[in-house]
């Protein structure tokens, strides 16, 4: 546990400077007093009915970055579009009304359930915000690179020597990706995929950990995010897959002529599930750790009661040790089936027949 | 079920931010820790097998000592043994000189004497013959003083003559 408590330490340090820039840039912002209480203006019946909502809301993506009520407790977002009228770039704020409704038109554009939409035309234009998701990817490959060259500095300044510092923590986790992860399952050619793996281990892994913090957002847990991955390890897979693996696809050796027919279709659906299943499994993991926690959460909200507050707080520590648990045990799992499916598509020979 | 259909910004941005840090990753860090490392268990397996072999040579000159030592120790007993074996064979052959020369010196010690005793014989012998000589002239001057013992003698002679 020491092992995440000085990383989240770590990057909680990081965000917070972060956000804190961030606030002061939103500073200016004006904000009636009126949207503080807006909270509690909400009737509790209506609480209860939203707490869905408010849950995936939460686990979903956003054009602004709310982190508390009040003042400076959001950030708003810069938009960028691309409509039928061109490339179009301002801040979120223009669409959202003092209550943090999304509900103003801007530039002939207007938030349709976090789709940008033409008013005039109905048609939803190519979104590039920047959104919650997207500042999360910024804060997370900057976080990697700060870091990761912080380690690579480590090499060259102890170099014939003892690791020290940065160094000495992450090498155990650097060896142990390519001794236990990469290395038996790609084999012979692993050095090749060395970088890449280590990428989208750290990626995920810091990814997971920085989506426990609070108010940050869902990174690893967005289906588009796990998507890009899962199609980077599937190309990888099928540019490197050699005769043996098509061969292995299209023309199953050592089986009756009449099953190949019937087994081709099997294979050529088996080279897509294996991406799928990517996707799904480490998108399914993080969104369902963060409902149960929101869950739990939410549970104090609806039953109004100190105690529920108590025992759901307690539950709510448990599971986040549990969250932290699994955000490295899907890192490790998403970059283990990402190298044995590379793994499979170079080997040399069919071992399995 | 919103958050089931992939955004098509995210994916645009989590391309570009994650191909980005890909390679920014593989240039600034993975490239120079991943070849430290390799470099580091390089040089401790080259550590490892040095010492290995310092250790396989120092048992070699360890052995290659004994065996020095064992033939030193060979070669003394064997001088020592042939020194032994020389002057055992130098006495013996001074012994064997020495009793020749005693042999010698008691052989001419009795050739001399031989050579004495046949001088002292001869002597006695021509003295014996000489007092025969004068104790027959002075019984031939008493015995043969009257005619009568000449011709005895004579007759005597003639006699053994005759029997002859």
């Amino acid at each position: 546990m020491s092992v995440f408590s000085s990383l989240l330490r770590q990057s909680a340090a990081f965000c917070i400077i972060f956000f804190a820039v961030f606030s002061f840039a939103n500073a200016q912002e004006e904000h009636t007093p009126k949207a503080t209480e807006h909270a509690s203006e909400e009737h509790p019946s209506e609480k209860k009915e939203n707490i869905s909502d408010v849950i995936l809301h939460h686990v979903m993506d956003d054009h602004i970055w709310h982190l508390w009520d009040g003042h400076y407790g959001t950030i708003y977002l810069p938009v960028i579009a691309y409509t039928s009228e061109g490339l179009k770039l301002f801040s979120s704020h223009n669409f959202y009304d003092d209550h943090h409704h999304a509900t103003k038109e801007y530039e002939g554009l207007k938030l349709d359930h976090g789709h940008i939409v033409e008013v005039s035309t109905g048609k939803s234009a190519f979104d590039l915000s920047i959104t919650k998701n997207v500042a999360m990817l910024f804060i997370n490959a900057i976080l990697l690179l700060l870091i990761f060259t912080a380690v690579a500095r480590g090499y060259k300044k102890n170099a014939g020597k003892a690791p020290s510092g940065i160094q000495s923590f992450f090498e155990p986790i650097i060896i142990f990706v390519r001794d236990e992860v990469v290395k038996p399952n790609i084999g012979h050619h692993y050095a090749k995929f060395m970088p890449y793996m280590l990428t989208l281990f750290f990626f995920i892994l810091f990814g997971n950990l920085l989506g426990l913090l609070p108010g940050a957002g869902n990174l690893t847990g967005n289906i588009a995010v796990t998507l890009v991955l899962a199609v980077l390890t599937f190309i990888i897979t099928n540019a490197n897959g050699n005769k043996a693996y098509w061969g292995h696809i299209f023309w199953t050796p050592g089986v009756p002529l009449p099953l190949r027919v019937v087994i081709l279709p099997v294979e050529i659906l088996g080279i897509f599930t294996k991406p799928i299943s990517l996707t799904l499994r480490l998108f399914v993991a993080i969104t369902a750790g963060h409902i149960v926690l929101l869950s739990l959460i939410g549970l104090a909200f609806i039953f109004q009661s100190y105690w529920v507050g108590l025992g759901s707080s307690l539950m709510v520590l448990f599971i986040n040790l549990i969250e932290l648990l699994v955000a490295g045990i899907q890192a490790y799992v998403f970059t283990l089936f990402s190298s044995l499916y590379i793994g499979m598509a170079i080997a040399e020979h069919d071992d399995h027949h | 079920m919103e958050f089931l259909t992939p955004g098509s910004g995210l994916i645009f941005w989590q391309f570009v931010i994650f191909v980005g840090l890909f390679f920014l990753l593989k240039a600034l860090a993975w490239k120079p820790i991943l070849s430290s490392l390799k470099e580091r268990e390089n040089s401790i397996e080259e550590a490892l097998s040095t010492a290995e072999k310092a250790r396989a040579e120092m048992a070699r000159l360890k052995s290659d000592n004994e065996k020095l030592l064992k033939e030193a120790r060979e070669e003394r007993d064997r001088i020592l043994r042939e020194a032994r074996e020389v002057a055992a064979r130098m006495k013996d052959e001074a012994q064997l000189d020495a009793k020749k020369a005693a042999d010698k010196i008691v052989e001419d010690a009795r050739a001399a004497i031989n050579i004495e005793k046949q001088a002292a014989l001869k002597e006695v012998k021509i003295q014996v013959a000489t007092f025969s000589l004068q104790i027959a002239e002075k019984l031939l001057k008493k015995n043969l003083a009257g005619d009568k013992e000449q011709k005895e003698l004579v007759e005597n002679f003639i006699k053994d003559a005759k029997l002859n």
